[in-house]
């Protein structure tokens, strides 16, 4: 039977089911065929806080949402098109991010007695009697059962058969999507190197799975998702800790300085610990401290050395890390601070995503302590923005902020392939030696960025003391002066906010001046901001869009460029932090949005939003 | 060894004042810092140790006010830290000579954790722990290794905790040099200065310090000339355990007990010999800390009671990156941006 075909621009599908049931890997496999099929994508994967949540419930469900399309794409989609469920306990918690009449993929045996009494349902529930369905369509397949059948001869046991189940639901989605199978048989291939029987066992179940689709009178047609018209060029698919972990390896050899990483595990900063970590022939020195003060300060230990000394952690370690962050401010040493932020306060919500440590990164710490911040605002651009950190790090002496969250951290986007050729100088600048006879060393003079010299032990004739106690100016002496103290104060405002002098102007990212509305956001929103507003302009709304990469100091032509609105609107996932920075810095009446729920905004909402701020008067 | 030394110095002999910054130092008079510092000083001039080379790293205490007086590189950090600094200087480069000056109250308290994990791990630094059984600083609060009962500012009627055993709790955490002087004895402290220098890997110096403001004479009974024959016991790699005001009592281990016994009775090849690389002997020895008033008090053990060698840190992270270059070839940048899948766009 030949099915139908019908054209998309774009298709969203969420996986979702037990953490066991390799919800993230067929999400990641999926995506890969996509992406190398030219679709433009975007990812994001929900996973619960519990490794190993007890299965079937609905403390347990992980998810993965995959947009892709032949269209530009910066969201992983609002709601799905294509809800895949592996139990009910799935399908419990998501059917609310399943679109108005959308596909249920729903594995049967997932909504047996027992699965129904580990999702708290009456066990009597069958999905043909659920009205709450009515308007959708409801496809049961009963994959436990036909995975089982497919490898009854194997001589695998029946754990291992069951574990391969997730491999059926992807083969049936590549035949509804008409995607090839061998990139995924590529992997599994690796994935199983050696051990030929699981290779065997998992490529059969993939294409029973696509046979299924093909002769499973129940879908006719077929959902063809052409490649989109994206720039020429070599491309690789990366999540934002990679990405940011990356840039690190690469700032470093630009600048030709050692990289240290010192740092404590805590969700979701970790996984740029475990990727540097694997790139150790790259010289890349990290370091598993005892806490995060420990992680920070042995990061500034290896700065004083000479090194690149890069810390990170999520909100609770930040916390931790504050005091060390004001000795660097008053050390001068190059640092870069990287913060994944995640819900909070306190433990708050570990594998969810928040913007709300801005406030923490900006002021949260004793004394007058400015520090510069840069936030990423998507996957790949945690490489760029991590990049310019220690770009500003190394070349300002001093400590930096890199803002990322949970959402970009994990979530991925198709990037094209850089080179190191391609990659902006840094260039590290130590103080020279020095001979008996030349004149006294002054640790902290100052260059025309207003930093001071980098002035590493081991250097002949520079010999000199730092330390956390107010410095007179010059010679970095202990003083207790009362106007060395204001000097002092100021100088390190000062620095702090010459970089201006040294990054790129404020631009539009859509919309001209004097357009009504302008939308100001920052970090992981970027995505979704972006299409909301391109879908008002397409519906001829008067509405433009500025991102901030630059937190503090901030664009130098930003006030100016505010001034040419009417009205300012900032959403933000917390409960209203930029927007504090901007209407004390330029007093502007700037409108808050805020959600605070753990999750990325979807378009919807912000679009509605955005509409009522335009037609308000 | 001089010869070289001399030349690393341009050439110049240095002398201990040398060692010395331009800056007043600021300790009360009379405090038990100042003779530290001093034999620090003195030991450098011994072993020409180049200044450029050197860094002493330090938290927060009186103590921790040393690096601004020695003319070498140094850093004063926040309290309880400086074993980490050290450590990620130490990872970066292990040519420095790194020094920690820490305090009781920097290392044992708000410290405690980076000091057992600066132990275990066995970066090549000399740490040197001033033990003053009080916070001098912060104006006389007791500290973790003030004794059950002090009276101090902050416990007017007396402290309730049980005080740390500062070298039990250094073996506790696998140290590999541990060693007690203090302020009081110069001769000893260089001695016991000149070998912690030349351990490879963490050397732990306890050394009781005086604070004669707050805690005035905390010591004396071990450091004063009318107590201390009875009070102290000096040890020495390869001599009997000896003590007394006229060498007159020894060590004898009775099973793992050690027993005080008259020497009138007890020929000296019966006594406990001492042995620093023992580390079952180290482990009692740490646990001579009687209240010395009590009567059959143990002696306090002074020295170095325990050396082992054991892999720094340093020089593993060294080699665990040194040979994943040789397996992998050292990292190639672009390489590392393509990474392993990628696909063309044409
Ligand atoms: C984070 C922090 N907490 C508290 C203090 C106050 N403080 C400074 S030194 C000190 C105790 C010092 O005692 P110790 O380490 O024994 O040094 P000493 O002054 O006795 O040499 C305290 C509590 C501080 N500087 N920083
Ligand atoms: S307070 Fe005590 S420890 Fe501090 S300098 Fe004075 S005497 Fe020394
Ligand atoms: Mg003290």
């Amino acid at each position: 039977m030949t099915a139908v075909k019908e054209i998309k621009d774009v298709v969203t599908i969420l996986f979702a089911g037990d953490s066991g049931d390799g919800i993230q890997l067929t999400g990641g496999q999926f995506t890969d065929t996509a992406a190398l099929l030219g679709n433009d994508i975007s990812t994001f994967p929900n996973f619960p806080a519990e490794i190993r949540a007890p299965i079937g419930t609905v403390a347990g469900v992980s998810g993965f949402q995959l947009n892709f399309g032949s269209i530009e794409i910066f969201t992983p989609g609002d709601q799905c098109d294509v809800l895949v469920v592996m139990n009910a306990a799935a399908l419990k918690v998501n059917l609310k991010n399943l679109k108005k009449g959308g596909v249920i993929i729903a594995n049967s045996t997932g909504f047996d007695k027992r699965n129904l009494r580990l999702a708290k349902m009456d066990e009597e529930y069958t999905l043909q009697n659920d009205t709450r369905l009515e308007g959708y369509k409801v496809h049961e397949v009963d994959v436990t059962k036909l995975t089982r059948e497919t490898l009854e001869n194997s001589g695998l046991g029946t754990k291992a058969v069951d574990r391969s189940k997730n491999m059926f639901v992807l083969g049936f989605l590549y035949w509804m999507y008409d995607r090839p199978l061998d990139i995924t048989i590529k992997f599994i291939e690796g994935k199983f190197k050696g051990k030929q029987d699981l290779i065997d066992t998992n490529i059969m179940v993939l294409k029973a799975g696509f046979h299924y689709g093909e002769t499973c009178e129940a879908f006719p047609t077929q959902i063809v998702v052409k490649a989109a018209d994206i720039e020429k060029g070599v491309y690789r698919n990366v999540i934002g800790n990679e990405a940011a972990a990356l840039a690190l390896i690469s700032a470093a050899r630009k600048a030709n300085l050692q990289l240290f990483y010192g740092t404590y595990p805590i969700t979701p900063a970790s996984d740029i610990l475990h990727t540097l970590s694997r790139h150790k022939n790259y010289g890349v020195k990290t370091y598993q401290a005892e806490d995060e003060i420990a992680a920070i300060c042995s990061a500034m230990g290896a700065s004083y050395g000479g090194a690149l000394g890069v810390t990170a952690s999520s909100g609770p370690g930040i916390a931790l890390k504050g005091e060390a962050i004001g000795l660097a401010v008053s050390l001068e040493l190059p640092l870069v601070i990287v913060n994944v932020q995640r819900g909070g306060p306190s433990t708050g919500l570990p594998t969810k995503t928040e913007q709300s440590d801005l406030l923490q990164a900006m002021y949260g710490r004793n004394g007058e302590a400015p520090v510069p911040i840069i936030a990423a605002q998507s996957p790949t651009d945690c490489f760029d923005a991590a990049y310019e950190a220690c770009r500003i790090a190394v070349e300002h002496v001093t400590p930096v902020f890199f803002l990322s969250d949970g959402y970009i951290a994990n979530g991925s986007e198709p990037w094209k392939v850089l080179k190191g050729e391609d990659l902006p100088k840094i260039t590290a600048k130590f103080a020279a030696p020095r001979k008996e006879e030349d004149e006294a060393f002054m640790p902290f003079s100052r260059d025309e960025k207003l930093s001071r010299p980098w002035a590493i032990p081991g250097t002949k004739g520079l010999a000199h003391r730092i330390g956390g106690i107010e410095k007179e100016n010059l010679t970095g002496n202990i003083s207790y002066d009362p106007d060395n103290h204001e000097l002092m104060t100021k100088l390190r405002q000062a620095k702090v906010d010459k970089i201006a002098d040294y990054i790129p102007e404020q631009k539009l990212d859509n919309g001209k001046e004097g357009d009504k509305v302008l939308v100001l956001s920052w970090g992981s929103t970027y995505g979704v901001v972006k299409t909301a507003v391109k879908e008002l302009r397409e519906e001829g709304q008067s509405i433009a869009h500025a991102h901030v990469r630059y937190m503090n100091p901030l664009p130098k032509n930003l006030g100016a460029l505010l001034s040419k609105f009417d009205k300012v609107l900032m959403p933000e996932m917390n409960n209203g932090q930029f927007v504090r920075i901007i209407r004390d810095k330029f007093l502007i009446p700037a409108i808050p949005y805020n959600k605070v729920q753990g999750l990325p905004f979807f378009t919807q909402e912000l679009k509605e939003k955005m509409t009522e701020v335009l037609n308000a008067k | 060894m001089a010869e070289e030394t001399i030349i690393k110095n341009s050439g110049v002999k240095l002398a201990a004042k040398d060692y010395a910054t331009d800056q007043d130092v600021r300790w009360c008079p009379g405090c038990g810092d100042y003779s530290i510092l001093k034999q620090v000083q003195s030991v450098f001039a011994e072993l020409q140790l180049d200044r450029d080379e050197t860094v002493f790293i330090s938290g927060i205490g009186c103590s921790s006010r040393f690096p601004y007086y020695m003319n070498t590189y140094g850093m004063h950090s926040i309290h309880g830290r400086a074993p980490a600094f050290a450590s990620g200087l130490r990872s970066i480069n292990p040519d420095l000579n790194v020094w920690v000056i820490t305090g009781d109250g920097d290392s044992l308290s708000i410290g405690g954790n980076h000091f057992i994990h600066m132990l275990r791990r066995n970066f090549n630094l000399n740490v040197l722990l001033f033990n003053n059984q009080i916070y001098g600083l912060t104006k006389g609060q007791y500290s973790p290794t003030s004794e059950k009962g002090k009276i101090t500012k902050s416990t007017p009627i007396g402290s309730l905790d049980h005080p740390f055993n500062p070298l039990a709790l250094s073996l506790g955490a696998d140290a590999t040099f541990i060693a007690r002087s203090m302020d009081r004895d110069p001769k000893h402290m260089r001695a016991i200065l000149l070998r912690a220098e030349q351990h490879k890997g963490t050397s732990l110096v306890e050394i009781y310090q005086n604070c004669n403001i707050f805690n005035d004479g905390a010591f004396f009974t071990f450091t004063e000339k009318e107590t201390k024959g009875d009070t102290v016991l000096f040890v020495e790699q390869g001599k009997p355990l000896i003590f007394g005001a006229n060498s007159d009592k020894g060590i004898k281990l009775d099973g793992f007990k050690p027993v005080i016994v008259d020497l009138k009775d007890t020929s000296a090849n019966d006594l406990w010999i001492h042995d620093e690389n023992d580390r079952v002997k180290a482990s009692i020895l740490t646990r001579f800390f009687d209240d010395p008033s009590k009567d059959g008090a143990l002696p306090r053990p002074f020295g170095i009671f325990y050396v082992e060698k054991r892999d720094n840190y340093e020089d593993a992270l060294i080699a665990q990156l040194n040979k994943s270059i040789e397996v992998k070839g050292t990292g190639d940048l672009d390489a590392l941006l393509r990474g392993s899948n990628t696909w063309e766009i044409k």
